[in-house]
C-alpha cells in the first residue's frame, strides 16, 4: 500500500487519535504545572504509577470509572510530594522530578510484584470499549476516526477545551498563569504563590496519572512493565511544541500519533521490511527533538518557570 | 503550609548540619522496614540481609565494589555537568557509546598488546560519549533547547541504535542467535586487580578518575569556569567568563566519564556487548552524585552506598522473598530525603 494511501483510511486516523489520548492528558497535565512556573519531571513516573493504579483497582473489582479516579488520586498524591519539595522548599525542580519518577516507577513495580506474585503473563481486564456517537460516526473518514472512541478518548478532547477555557477565561486560570510568569504581582494582590504552584502541579499530576491509566484501560487492557516507554518525556517536549497553549498542545500530540501511526504502517510495507524496525521505532524521540529544535527560539516559556519563590525574599 | 518561608541561617552549628542528614537517612530505614513489613517480611530480618548480602563477606564486598564501578564514573559524569548546571541526563546513551567503541576496536580490528590497545579503546570510548553529548549541549548553546528533554530522549534512541547493530553488523555469529556483539579479544580485556579476587582494574580507573576530576574541580581554571557558570551565568558571562564554551567543555568530559563506565563494564566485566549490559546504570548516577552532593571523591562513597544497597537488596530478595524493587524504593527515598535535608542545613523554616 502506498504512503498517500494509508494517510486516506479512517483506520489509520483512528489509531492516531487512540495515540494521542494518553498523550494529550498528560501533556495538559504537564502544561498546567508548567503554566504555574514549575516543570514536572516526575511526569513519566506518575504515568507508570497512574497505569498500575487504574487497572488494579478494576482488576480488583472497582467499575471503570472509579478506575479512573483512583488513578487520579494516585498521580495527585505523588504530585503534592513533587510540589510540597519544589515549592515551598525550593527544591530543584529537575532533582525531585527525577527523584518522584524513580520513587513512582520502583514503588508500582513493588506493588505489582506484592499483588501479582507469580504470574508470568498478567492478567487482562474488560477495557474501555469504542462508543459509537449516533450519526456523527456516521461521517466517511471522520466518523470511524473521531466519533468511534472509547469515553477516555472522548475526555481527553473535552479536557483540552475545559483546560483552555479556566486557563484563559476565569480568575482561577489568570492567577495560574501569573504564578508563572511573574509571581511577585501574584502575591501582592494577597494570593499564595504557593497554594497556587501546588495545586496546579497536583492536578496536573492527576492528568498525567490518567494518561498513564488510558493505557492499561483503553488502549490495551493489562499492565506491562516499561509500557509507559519515555511518553512522559516526549509529552515534555508536546508541551515546549505547543508554546504552552492547551490547542496547540493537542495539535501537536495529534501531529506526533499521526506519524507514530503512519510508522507503524510503513514498516509492514515492501519497503519497509527492508529497513531495520528500530529505524521506525526511534522516529517518535527523533521527531520530539526536532519539534524542539523548531520551537525552542519562536517558544514563549513561562517567565517564572523553574525559579522558585520565597517571600521573604526581595 | 501555605504561611511559611526560609531564612538563611548564617553561621550553621555542626548539629545543624548533622542533625537533618542523619534523620533523612534513618526515615529511609524506616520506610524501607514499612514496606517489608507489607511483603511479610521482618524489617529487621531484611535490613540485616541488605547488610550481609551487600558487606558481609569477601564475595559480597568484591560483588559490591564491581558494581560501585559503572556508578562511580556515571556519578562522576553528572556531578560534572550538574555542578555546571547542565543537565546531562543521558548518560546511559553515553555510556552505551562507549561500550559500542570497545568491541568496534577490541574484538581483533587491533591485534595489539594490551598496553597498547587498551589506551587507544579508553581513548577512543571518551570521545565516543563526549560526541554522543556534545550534540545536546550545542543544541542548547545553539538553539537554546533545553538538554534535560534532548538527553533523555537520546537514551532511548542510542539504545535502539545498538539494538539494531546487535541484530546487524555487530550480531556475533557463534552468539547462538541472541543479539550479542563477538567477544573481546584477551587483550582488550581489563586484567584482575588480584589474581583470583573478581574484581577488576576498571575500579583502579574509577577511583583514579574521580581524583583527576577532584583536581579539575579545585584546582584548574576550568573548574572555576564551570562552577562560576552553574553559580551564576549571567554574573559569570559579565566576568568574561566564555559561557557557552564551558558549557561544551563541560558536556565533552561529563559525556567522556559516562562512556568509560560501557568501557569498564564491557572490558572488565562482561567481555562482550547486549543490550542488558546497564541495568540504568545512567540514571542511577544521578542519585550518586545527588548523594555526593557533586563532590568528586564524594562519588566514590556514595556510589559504595548504592551498590550495596542494590547488591544487598539482591541477594535479600532471594532469601526473604520480598521484591528486589525495594532497593529502588530505598534509593529514590534517601535521592528526595536528603535533598531535603541538606537545604534545611542551611535554611530554616520560619512560620509567617
Amino acid at each position: 500500500m502506498d504512503i498517500i494511501d494509508i494517510l486516506f483510511t479512517a483506520s489509520f486516523w483512528a489509531a492516531a487519535i487512540r495515540i494521542a489520548s494518553p498523550l494529550i492528558f498528560a501533556t495538559l497535565g504537564e502544561l498546567i504545572c508548567e503554566r504555574a512556573g514549575v516543570l514536572n519531571l516526575g511526569i513519566e513516573g506518575i504515568m507508570v504509577a497512574g497505569a498500575f493504579a487504574g487497572w488494579m483497582a478494576v482488576y480488583s473489582g472497582t467499575g471503570l470509572w472509579m478506575g479512573v479516579c483512583v488513578a487520579m488520586l494516585v498521580g495527585m498524591l505523588f504530585g503534592l510530594l513533587h510540589s510540597t519539595l519544589t515549592v515551598p522548599f525550593g527544591l530543584s525542580q529537575h532533582v525531585v522530578g527525577l527523584g518522584i519518577t524513580l520513587l513512582a516507577t520502583s514503588s508500582t513495580y513493588y506493588a505489582y510484584r506484592l499483588a501479582l506474585p507469580e504470574v508470568t503473563s498478567p492478567p487482562k481486564i474488560g477495557a474501555f470499549q469504542p462508543y459509537e456517537i449516533p450519526i456523527l460516526s456516521d461521517i466517511p473518514l471522520l466518523g470511524p476516526a473521531l466519533f468511534s472512541q472509547t469515553p477516555l478518548t472522548y475526555l481527553a478532547f473535552i479536557l483540552v477545551g475545559v483546560v483552555s477555557v479556566v486557563l484563559y477565561r476565569t480568575p482561577l486560570g489568570l492567577s495560574v498563569r501569573a504564578a508563572g510568569e511573574n509571581p511577585a504581582a501574584v502575591a501582592a494582590q494577597g494570593l499564595s504563590v504557593t497554594a497556587i504552584r501546588m495545586g496546579a502541579v497536583t492536578v496536573g499530576s492527576g492528568l498525567m496519572a490518567v494518561g498513564g491509566a488510558f493505557l492499561t484501560m483503553s488502549a490495551f487492557d493489562s499492565f506491562f512493565f516499561e509500557m509507559v516507554n519515555g511518553r512522559g518525556w516526549i509529552c515534555i517536549a508536546l508541551v515546549v511544541f505547543g508554546s504552552w497553549r492547551p490547542g496547540k498542545a493537542l495539535l501537536g500530540a495529534v501531529l506526533f500519533a499521526a506519524f507514530d501511526a503512519l510508522q507503524i504502517r510503513v514498516q509492514q510495507t515492501s519497503l519497509g521490511t527492508q529497513i531495520p524496525y528500530q529505524i521506525f521505532l526511534m522516529m517518535p524521540y527523533i521527531l520530539s527533538i526536532l519539534a524542539l529544535i523548531l520551537m525552542s527560539r519562536r517558544a514563549q516559556v513561562p517567565a517564572a518557570l523553574m525559579v522558585p519563590f520565597n517571600k521573604g525574599e526581595r | 503550609m501555605c504561611s511559611m518561608r526560609l531564612e538563611p541561617i548564617k553561621n550553621p552549628t555542626l548539629s545543624r548540619k548533622l542533625t537533618p542528614p542523619t534523620i533523612a537517612l534513618f526515615a529511609t530505614i524506616v520506610i524501607a522496614s514499612l514496606l517489608a513489613m507489607v511483603a511479610g517480611a521482618n524489617p529487621f530480618t531484611v535490613i540485616g540481609l541488605i547488610l550481609k548480602g551487600a558487606f558481609g563477606s569477601t564475595f559480597a564486598i568484591l560483588e559490591t565494589l564491581n558494581r560501585a564501578t559503572p556508578l562511580i564514573f556515571t556519578g562522576l559524569a553528572v556531578a560534572v555537568a550538574f555542578r555546571a548546571k547542565f543537565w546531562n541526563i543521558g548518560a546511559e546513551a553515553q555510556l552505551y557509546a562507549g561500550a559500542l567503541m570497545t568491541v568496534l576496536l577490541g574484538t581483533g580490528v587491533l591485534p595489539w598488546p594490551s598496553l597498547a590497545i587498551l589506551p587507544v579503546i579508553i581513548i577512543a570510548a571518551i570521545l565516543a560519549g563526549a560526541v554522543v553529548l556534545l550534540v545536546p549541549a550545542l543544541m542548547k548553546t545553539r538553539f537554546g533547547v533545553d538538554e534535560v528533554v534532548t538527553t533523555l530522549l537520546f537514551n532511548f534512541i542510542f539504545l535502539l541504535f545498538i539494538s539494531m547493530l546487535l541484530e546487524g553488523v555487530l550480531k556475533d555469529p557463534m552468539g547462538m542467535g541472541w543479539p550479542k556483539s563477538a567477544r573481546l579479544i584477551p587483550e582488550a580485556r581489563l586484567p584482575r586487580i588480584v589474581d583470583g579476587l573478581r574484581l577488576h582494574w576498571g575500579f583502579g580507573l574509577a577511583i583514579f578518575s574521580a581524583i583527576c576530576i577532584w583536581v579539575i574541580q579545585t584546582r584548574s581554571t576550568l573548574g572555576y569556569e564551570m562552577r562560576a557558570v552553574g553559580l551564576n551565568k549571567e554574573a559569570a558571562a559579565f566576568a568574561g567568563i566564555p559561557v557557552n564554551m564551558v558549557i561544551v567543555k563541560t558536556a565533552l568530559l561529563s559525556g567522556g566519564l559516562a562512556a568509560l563506565a560501557g568501557f569498564s563494564e564491557v572490558a572488565g566485566l562482561k567481555g562482550s556487548l547486549t543490550l542488558d549490559l546497564s541495568p540504568g546504570f545512567g540514571y542511577t548516577g544521578i542519585i550518586v552524585a545527588m548523594l555526593a552532593l557533586l563532590n568528586p571523591l564524594g562519588v566514590v562513597v556514595a556510589a559504595l552506598f548504592v551498590a550495596g544497597i542494590f547488591v544487598g537488596a539482591d541477594s535479600m530478595s532471594r532469601a526473604a522473598d520480598v521484591p528486589t524493587y525495594l532497593a529502588d524504593i530505598m534509593l529514590a527515598t534517601a535521592l528526595l530525603l536528603m535533598v531535603l535535608a541538606i537545604m534545611l542545613t542551611r535554611f530554616r523554616v520560619v512560620r509567617n
